[in-house]
């Protein structure tokens, strides 16, 4: 099965982007796909390489950026939602990309579910 | 906005997709985020339902005004989606009632449906978000 994830919440204060992400990894595991995950609304802030977390942690954009390379998944970053937020080109960490909505509208039409994690 | 034209994701496929708005329109971002999402799915020739559900309710009443609070009133743009052919607006009755909302005190005309109506409705959905 193809599934598109839809991330809204920002690393470490909620729990989305960490469940997202072990929900990804679980299903590419057991055989099924995830070409995308599109991050939105505060979820942006997952996207940035300037985060430097404790070392005793895990590294949430490192984390995505790494299971990207893995298995060749296309992490989106809403332009919109990412320049409100101060995330551009020039802070993202390595398999991320800034584009537009209609790259999450794709995944609906596209795949067979759409996940969301969020609030 | 470019985002805005008509798109065309090349297959040529119309899914049902359904948005939930649960949220107070200013106290968070999702009513306002939430909206771009609906247009950009309209743009791509789409089914698309809006659902107003819990304090997402309060995103179309009527004699909203952010002045006081400083922030964008994008309430308007409710009362545009007729425009981009987004005419299934429903509420849900128990919301409504809870908070001492009736058809009248909304900025536009939607269907106000029972929790056994939304249930049904959203089952036959192929695609859910939640705002």
């Amino acid at each position: 099965m193809q599934f598109g994830i839809l991330v809204n919440e920002g690393p470490y204060t909620h729990q989305a982007s960490d469940t997202a992400y072990l929900f990804a990894r679980t299903a590419i595991e057991k055989g099924h796909k995830v070409p995308r995950v599109f991050f939105y609304h505060d979820g942006v802030n997952n996207s940035t390489r300037l985060a430097t977390p404790p070392q005793d942690d895990r590294n949430v954009s490192a984390r995505w950026s790494n299971l990207a390379e893995e298995h060749g998944i296309d992490l989106v970053v809403c332009v919109a939602a990412a320049q409100r937020r101060g995330i551009n080109d020039d802070v993202l960490a390595p398999g991320f990309r800034i584009s537009g909505l209609g790259q999450l509208v794709e995944m609906g039409i596209q795949y067979d579910r759409l996940v969301t994690f969020g609030d | 906005m470019s985002d805005m034209d008509e798109m065309d994701d090349g297959s040529g496929v119309v899914k049902k997709f359904m948005f939930l708005n649960r949220k107070a329109p200013h106290g968070t971002v999702y009513a306002l985020e939430g909206l771009e999402v609906v247009l950009i799915t309209a743009a791509f020739d789409q089914d698309v339902s809006m659902v107003f559900t819990d304090d997402g309710v309060f995103q179309l009443m009527k004699g909203i005004d952010t002045k006081g609070i400083e922030v964008k009133d994008f309430s308007k743009t409710y009362r545009a989606l007729e425009g981009y052919d987004i005419e299934k607006l429903y509420v849900d009755q128990a919301s409504m009632d809870a908070r001492g909302l009736t058809e009248d005190d909304l900025i536009v005309d939607v269907t106000v449906l029972s929790v056994d109506e939304m249930a049904n409705l959203m089952a036959e959905q192929d695609v859910v978000i939640s705002f």
